[in-house]
């Protein structure tokens, strides 16, 4: 597979949550890797015990926390940090990242770029043009332009444990799809190709406002017709916000689309699912988002959608439905009622 | 007529940034033209190769589809100037093709065939694009056009003989040459540069050509469609101006693999280029959203071989200068809208016109710029790498930070400069896009282009139930606007463009500084000048009146893009 022998350098991993620990672990299999923790500390205990939760650090795993060591001996980097941190590690790493790198990201988020004193939550407005995946926020924010995103039904958990499952790589460039490919396949990994970029990380950022939903529906105790109901109906939803932002209808029927949707619908682990779950049991969105130390990305996506739904005129029932649960405390009956009254187009039409 | 020099010293020309034109990189390449058009071959040879390759096609599959595709061609759409061998050429091409059958079973021999057949086609097509540079013609072009824009000014401005041959009005209070002009200079001593101008009218590549001689920068080579050398006298200008030929009947992948490493090799010798990459006029009169990426892609390619061979001292980096035109009114408007709705509107549109363009016309539009006092402005943009990012004065690619960014690494991938068909693509469709972007905010908007706008989005607004082709029918009695509701509208759109403005978005001439109701005494009075009847006019009764949708729709549509629409209520 390596025709050039010079492909066999170190590859990059930005983040060592539990995803980054999780990618490290993965190209280790095949590659050198350097993995970047933020914090010196959180490196510090890294390199000193080699575990984190309950897995161990692959050997091939070497630990820092200086970017400028990352971008010097690595072109191919995986940054797999949480959407409100992007733009900041962006932000530390583009003084060092050059025309020749190529960037692979897992973050499952949108950028807003917000006029002074809006606040996302309570925009009318938004146009779309305001809106940027993270492949969009790099080339924006570095001058790479080599960029890729990496999504599919991806527990960190699952994967630590070396149980099977599949991922798509997807990037504009043929070269950027091949090398992740070669980097991140395994016996127990596969890895698909795609050039809908747009598309497949938009299918893992709409998802989490399914996985809210889903949340809602098993707090309140209800069972597989309506999570299947909702499935469906959602994914047609997510396709028709997908369509006006660029992102086609495939993306949607793959790994990262329907795959990862059914994969976060039915897992209670995820933070988007708690949401819902709490909610539904009864907590305010602001109790629950105070309590827990990362926001859930799902709550601004829901936000974020609803205020693009307004401005370009697109439906999307569910997310407004969570809107109004969510942000304007609206009883939850009410809203599974309203959603049972939308006057839905033919089953199976997903635009 | 006046020499050069004396255009110089009155301001009318720059001082050539090149002194001695026979240094001019166009004059050098011509000096040489026979090893040059053999690169070209080979290099299309190799691109014919590749692209069958990619296509899960054959070499003598592609010679094939293209004899049977110039054997209709030369049935159903011959030209005036279409070579009188060419049937004999493509008939002898054929009996080649059916020799090479019988000794298939033979690869070296059969190899050797259709090499033979594709150079043969190759080299045709090469020679027939080629064209030639002759300093002498250039130098008399460049006084020409002065001297003939500056009588028809004076000879329309004023009145007595004394005006006419005075030459008091000067060409440059017409036609306005803004922006980047002096960096433009600055880059063409550097690198290589790749003018990319929106297009409206047949004029343009007359005005385009003769700024840039203006601004005293080497000569730049040219695609002009062959239909224009059916004219003898214009082909032999153009043939001497080194202008190539381009025939839009010939879309079969060997025509155009040997376009494209024409202009590839071209530019890789350093001679200035001028792309419309539009690839035509803009039917509808909206700025260019969706641009051709063939031509496009061989300044990426042009780039990566600088990059890849021995550099060369003049023609190391290429610098994309995009170029925005401002009309008040389009020459070619009537028929051009016409096109624009016969294709988009289908059964929902019918009319009686076709397009008429001669040279009446254009003296006619020239004779109207000058004797009614209408602007023409040539924006030229921030210059660019082929990837986009803008650069500086010495030629460096800056980015956001303002670091300077080594574009070769572009082309890398672990340490070594790799040629990725499906990579450039990638950078062709970015280049495109920046370039789209960069001509709304290059753009400078007119008061013509503000009311027309203002106007139609109100015929719009008032009938809400109609489509567009039903609107353009709309009955003369309802083709009426208010004076007053239609300057509040001017004013919150003008408002706007302010803004845009200051974000650096579009750019506003001296004429739009003015209050909402002199910039619509102005724009009524610029709008369509040239047409016959009045696009917009101001009633006896005070009302304002269109007598015509489609020329209004298509001024109108220059400022579609910019996101104006929701303040015309």
């Amino acid at each position: 597979m390596n025709s050039n022998p010079l492909s066999n350098k170190k590859v990059g991993v930005i983040g060592a949550g539990s995803f980054g620990t999780v990618f490290a672990n993965l190209l280790a299999q095949n590659r050198s890797v350097v993995l970047y923790a933020r914090r010196t500390e959180e490196a510090e205990r890294l390199e000193r015990e080699r575990t984190y939760k309950t897995w161990r650090l692959h050997d091939q795993v070497e630990i820092t926390s200086d970017p400028e060591y990352l971008a010097g001996a690595c072109e191919l980097i995986f940054p797999v940090v949480p959407a409100q941190a992007f733009p900041g590690m962006l932000q530390t790493f583009s003084p060092y990242l050059k025309p020749y790198h190529r960037l692979l990201h897992a973050t499952k988020g949108l950028h807003v770029v917000l006029n002074e004193g809006e606040e996302l939550s309570q925009l009318k407005k938004l146009r779309k043009e305001q809106v940027l995946t993270m492949s969009e926020l790099i080339k924006q924010e570095t001058t790479v332009l080599r960029v890729g995103c990496v999504a599919g039904p991806n527990l960190a958990s699952e994967i630590a444990e070396g149980q099977p499952a599949a991922t798509v790589v997807a990037s504009p460039f043929d070269e950027v799809i091949r090398e992740g490919q070669q980097a991140l396949r395994s016996t127990n990994f596969r890895v698909h190709g795609a050039h809908d970029i747009i598309g497949i990380e938009l299918a893992g950022v709409l998802k989490n406002i399914m996985a809210i939903a889903a949340g809602i529906l098993d707090g309140l105790g209800l069972g597989e017709n309506t999570k299947a109901m909702l499935i469906t109906r959602g994914l047609a939803e997510m396709v028709n916000i997908a369509k006006p932002l660029g992102g086609e209808v495939n993306a949607f029927l793959g790994l990262a689309g329907i795959g990862d949707l059914i994969a976060t619908c039915s897992s209670p682990a995820s933070r988007n699912y708690t949401v819902g779950y709490r909610v539904a049991k009864g907590e305010s969105t602001q109790e629950v988002i105070k309590s827990m130390d990362e926001v859930a990305e799902g709550v601004r996506t829901i936000a974020i959608v609803r205020a693009l739904a307004q401005t370009h005129k697109f439906s999307a029932p569910i997310s407004l439905a969570l809107y109004k649960i969510l942000f304007d405390e609206y009883d939850i009956q009410k809203g599974i009622r309203l959603l049972m009254e939308f006057p839905y187009r033919e089953d199976g039409e997903l635009v | 007529m006046e020499s050069v020099q004396h255009y110089i010293t009155e301001g009318i020309l720059y001082e050539p940034t090149v002194p001695n034109i026979y240094n001019w990189p166009i004059a050098r390449l011509f000096r040489s033209k026979d090893r040059f058009l053999k690169e070209v071959i080979d290099e299309t040879m190799e691109a014919v190769a590749q692209f069958a390759q990619r296509q899960n096609s054959s070499i003598e599959q592609l010679v094939a589809k293209t004899m049977y595709r110039e054997r209709i061609r030369m049935k159903e759409d011959p030209w005036k100037v279409d070579p009188k061998d060419e049937i004999k050429f493509w008939r002898n091409i054929k009996k080649k093709l059916v020799a090479i059958d019988r000794i298939e079973n033979d690869p070296t021999a059969y190899e050797k065939d259709v090499h033979n057949l594709l150079y043969s086609i190759v080299s045709r097509y090469a020679n027939e694009i080629v064209s030639t540079f002759k300093p002498g013609t250039y130098q008399f072009a460049k006084r020409f056009l002065p001297f003939f824009f500056s009588t028809l000014l004076n000879a329309s401005a004023g009145k007595t003989i004394r005006s006419i041959i005075s030459h008091k009005v000067k060409m440059q209070e017409r036609i306005h040459l803004m922006g980047e002009t002096d960096m433009l200079r600055e880059l063409s001593r550097i690198g290589t540069v790749v003018v990319v101008p929106t297009h409206l009218s047949n004029l343009d590549s007359i005005l385009v050509g003769w700024s840039l001689s203006a601004l005293g920068l080497p000569a730049f080579t040219y695609g002009a469609g062959l239909n224009l050398y059916n004219n003898k006298i214009l082909a032999r200008f153009m043939t001497r101006l080194g202008a190539y030929t381009v025939d839009r009947r010939k879309r079969n992948p060997i025509y155009r693999s040997t376009l494209d490493s024409y202009a590839t090799r071209a530019t890789i010798e350093g001679v200035n280029h001028i792309f419309f990459p539009g690839g035509t006029r803009s039917r509808s009169g909206e700025i260019e959203k969706n641009l051709k990426q063939g031509l496009l892609s061989t300044v990426i390619e042009a780039q990566r071989q600088n990059f890849a061979g021995e550099p060369r001292a003049q023609s190391e980096k290429i610098f994309i200068v995009p170029l925005v035109m401002s009309y008040h009114f389009t020459l070619e408007a009537k028929s051009l809208i016409n096109q624009y709705l016969n294709r988009t509107g289908q059964e929902q549109y019918y009319t009686l016109d076709k397009e008429s363009s001669d040279l009446v016309k254009i003296f006619q539009f020239i004779w109207t710029t000058f004797s009614k006092s209408s602007d023409i402005y040539l924006s030229y943009g921030k210059p660019m790498d082929v990837f986009g990012n803008f650069v500086d004065q010495e030629g460096n690619s800056i980015d956001r930070n303002g670091n300077t960014i080594e574009i070769k690494e572009y082309f890398m991938s672990n340490g070594e400069l790799t040629k990725d068909h499906q990579r450039d693509d990638q950078y062709t469709k970015m280049l495109a896009d920046k370039i789209v972007e960069r001509y709304h905010a290059e753009n400078y908007v007119f008061s013509s282009h503000l009311v027309a706008f203002v106007a139609f989005q109100m015929f719009k607004k008032n009938r809400k139930d109609l489509n567009l082709y039903s609107l353009l029918r709309l009955p003369e009695e309802e083709r009426y606007l208010e004076v007053a509701p239609f300057l509040a509208c001017i004013e919150a759109v003008h408002n706007r463009l302010k803004e845009l403005n200051q974000e650096e978005k579009v750019n506003l001439p001296s004429h739009l500084r003015n209050e909402p109701s002199t910039i619509m005494e102005h724009g009524l009075k610029n709008l369509g000048l040239y047409h016959t009847k009045r696009v917009l006019k101001l009633t006896k009764d005070g009302r304002l009146f269109t007598d015509n949708m489609n020329i209004l729709y298509y001024y109108h549509n220059r400022l579609v893009g910019y996101e104006l629409e929701s303040l015309v209520k």
